[in-house]
């Protein structure tokens, strides 16, 4: 971490974002706050189904069908969920990109990739058609596709998957976004193209000052890219901190479990741990903590009782009623093995 | 290739020079031009033996075969060449009784639960369906041998009548390992099984896998692209590279010290967690080449750092290295053997 403060890009206070009937909402995203700064990578983890996706569509005002978004999304102190269509859509794709978490289906198999670059600098530069086809083969040049310069002409089929996905990200960083919203940009790759992608986002933020929020699976990933990391369960926030603190300390139940899950520094062929039970559904969640269902160490109140977010150090915070029994009943067990 | 001799006990499975060519559908603008049916090698010259009761990982990037190589030994492709032999007796071209024996005997497990399973079943008719269809058991011996399926995979006895819908992606999983289970198999085939489920469930499916493995002495083939997990499964490890397996070995030992580049540099790839361990640029780069045109010599010479003018024309064999096997003539030089 650098030591004078760095500016504060984007910064969510109490998101919220619910689906269904206004009676009986089904909350995907709860009570979420965190910041991001100019330059740095915040990893978003969390089960499948945990709202992480819609954490970062909600922040792009894209949560369509029927998304309903509460709570400030402040973009450079502007608040982005009191803007209208028209004002985010000069936003979107502008100064804050998005890398889908589908990257087959959004890119056009009809048009060629140049023209779906170009497509892009026409919506946001100024760029005439000869510096746009410039901008497009450096762009795919920084991505890291061979021979950019004669691949404009080419479809998306033409490219296998893991170029494909760095195509993705050249569209997306056609605009000089300053804040890129990755979702899962690399879980379909293999890990060499994986690395790859990651040390490239890494030194575009590193080099461009560009924030980051990059959502994914994979604890290994969190530990090779991102400066913090926030975990989600059931559409809340249950830990952040930064990424040597959650990985090395994590103190909330669900981050506990989950990295200690997977495999390292046990013996081979010993039966790892592992969270009873399976993800909640976001219908069936109880008022208080989301977790309280498969906790080893919940109490009587947790059922109840929101945990509230409590500072455990600096940068580091923890949302449970009980994270001095956690952290106990974690060294028990490594103990035990 | 005197591999046969230097294991201590006969293989249950023994691959000798499999290949698999798939033609590819020509597209209608090729037809019209003439050109001629391209060729898919998926394998190229496959040598590997599976010891009973072990665990065998299998390993490498996507599109290098591992599926084909999975699914030849599951018997649901016939091979262009090359000889598979089960328990010594060759199994290409088997069949009427024999065919179904030994289909019964490997069984294949699926990456995706949800389109494995007949969604139109209850568990209690898919389980029954598969159990009669071998002759496995008769009359009410059926519904015992259900149930005691679903306690091998800690399901309720209430599952029986639920359909897959009803179940979690992990429950779904372990209906597909007890149907697997219902024909009573010498060898499991599990292509990417826990691939597509969260890190806190995968960890349930592998502990009754290991569980299972060892209650039953199965042989399991883990086709898987989490090396942390391969590696804590297996008891030896194979990496495979455009269709040929580059290095074989015990898992211990190849995880902790891989003799050959490519191994080396997937080794390195996959995302350490230890934040300390952070590289700046990729551990290898260059994709995997088409497997429409396979390149002459090593096929890993266009991306090997330590590539010199032989690799270039001299295709290395399979041979012992260390404690395993590998194919690269400066394998010595390279991992200091
Ligand atoms: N349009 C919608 N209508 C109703 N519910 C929705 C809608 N979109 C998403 N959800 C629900 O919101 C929850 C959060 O979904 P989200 O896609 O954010 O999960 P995620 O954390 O990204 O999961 P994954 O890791 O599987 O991508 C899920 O339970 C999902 O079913
Ligand atoms: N039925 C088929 N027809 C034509 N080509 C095929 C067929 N099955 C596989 N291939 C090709 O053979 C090669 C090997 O594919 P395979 O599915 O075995 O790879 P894999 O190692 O399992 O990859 P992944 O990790 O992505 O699952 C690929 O180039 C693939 O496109
Ligand atoms: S102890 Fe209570 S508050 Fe903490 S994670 Fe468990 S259930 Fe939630
Ligand atoms: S044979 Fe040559 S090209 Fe192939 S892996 Fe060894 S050193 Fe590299
Ligand atoms: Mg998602
Ligand atoms: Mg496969």
């Amino acid at each position: 971490m650098v030591n004078d403060k760095p500016e504060t890009v984007l910064e969510l206070r109490h998101l919220r974002t619910e689906f269904g009937s206004r009676e009986y909402p089904l909350v995907a995203v709860d009570d979420i706050s965190f910041e991001v700064n100019a330059g740095e990578i915040l990893g978003l983890v969390g089960e499948s189904g945990s709202g992480k996706s819609i954490t970062l569509r909600s922040i792009l005002g894209i949560v369509r069908p029927r998304g309903r978004v509460a709570g400030e999304i402040l973009w450079k102190g502007r608040d982005l969920a009191a803007l209208d269509e028209a004002a985010l859509r000069k936003v979107r794709g502008r100064e804050i990109a998005m890398i889908f978490q589908e990257p087959m289906s959004s890119l056009n198999p009809l048009l060629t990739v140049g023209l779906q670059i170009s497509e892009n600098l026409v919506a946001h530069t100024g760029l005439d058609a000869k510096a746009r086809r410039a901008r497009a083969t450096e762009l795919l040049d920084m991505v890291g596709i061979p021979g950019a310069r004669d691949r404009l002409g080419d479809y998306p089929h033409e490219f296998s998957g893991g170029m494909r996905q760095r195509v993705m990200i050249a569209i997306a960083l056609a605009s000089n976004p300053q804040l890129l919203l990755a979702d899962e940009p690399t879980t379909a790759l293999d890990v060499t193209i994986q690395d790859q992608i990651l040390r490239l986002i890494q030194s575009l933020s590193r080099d461009l000052g560009m924030a980051v929020i990059l959502v994914t699976h994979d604890m290994g990933v969190v530990a090779q890219t991102c400066d913090r990391v926030a975990v989600m369960y059931g559409g809340r926030l249950c830990e952040v901190g930064t990424t040597s603190q959650v990985i090395a300390d994590a103190r909330h139940p669900y981050a506990l479990g989950l990295l200690r899950s997977i495999p390292r520094d046990v013996a081979p062929r010993t039966p790892l741990y592992s969270i009873p039970g399976a993800p909640p559904a976001l219908n069936a969640l109880p008022p208080g903590c989301a977790f309280s269902a498969r906790c080893p160490v919940a109490g009587p109140e947790c059922l109840d009782l929101r945990p509230p977010f409590e500072t455990v150090g600096q940068f580091h915070k923890v949302a449970c009623h009980h994270r001095f029994e956690a952290l106990a009943h974690f060294n028990q067990q490594e103990a035990a093995q | 290739m005197n591999m046969l001799t230097v294991e201590p006990a006969a293989p249950l499975l023994s691959i000798r020079d499999l290949s698999m060519r798939f033609s590819k559908s020509r597209s209608l603008s090729d037809t019209l031009a003439g050109r001629p049916r391209q060729i898919v090698s998926a394998l190229n010259g496959v040598d590997l033996d599976v010891m009973p009761a072990e665990t065998l990982g299998i390993v490498g990037e996507s599109g290098c075969g591992k599926s084909t190589l999975a699914r030849c030994i599951a018997g649901l492709h016939q091979p262009s060449s090359g000889d598979i032999r089960f328990e010594g007796q060759s199994v290409i071209g088997l069949k009427g009784a024999s065919r179904r024996a030994y289909n019964r005997r490997v069984q294949m497990m699926f990456q995706d639960p949800y389109t494995s399973l007949n969604p139109r079943m209850t568990v209690r008719d898919t389980l029954r369906e598969a159990i009669s269809v071998h002759h496995m058991r008769e009359g009410a011996a059926i519904d015992r041998r259900i149930y005691e399926l679903l306690d091998l995979v800690r399901l309720p006895d209430g599952a029986a009548d639920k359909y897959p819908h009803e179940f979690s992606g992990g429950q779904r999983q372990r209906i597909g390992i007890a149907r697997a289970l219902s024909l009573e198999p010498t060898c499991l085939v599990a292509d990417e099984l826990v691939s597509a489920l969260d890190v806190s469930v995968q960890a349930q499916v592998v502990n009754l896998l290991l569980e299972l493995q060892d209650n039953l002495g199965l042989t399991v083939l883990f086709v898987a692209h989490d090396l942390r997990l391969v590696r804590h499964v297996s008891h030896r490890v194979a990496v495979i590279y455009l269709g040929a397996i580059v290095e074989v070995g015990p898992s211990e030992a190849l995880f902790s010290r891989p003799r050959h580049p490519y191994s080396q540099a997937l080794l390195a790839a996959a995302p350490s967690l230890d934040p300390a361990d952070r590289r700046r640029a990729p551990a290898l780069s260059g994709e995997l080449p088409s497997p429409l045109a396979i390149p002459p010599g090593c096929p890993f010479h266009v991306r090997c750092p330590h590539a010199a003018e032989r690799c270039r024309t001299e295709k290395p064999v399979l041979r012992p290295v260390g404690g395993g096997m590998a194919a690269c003539h400066f394998a010595e030089a390279i991992s200091g053997a």
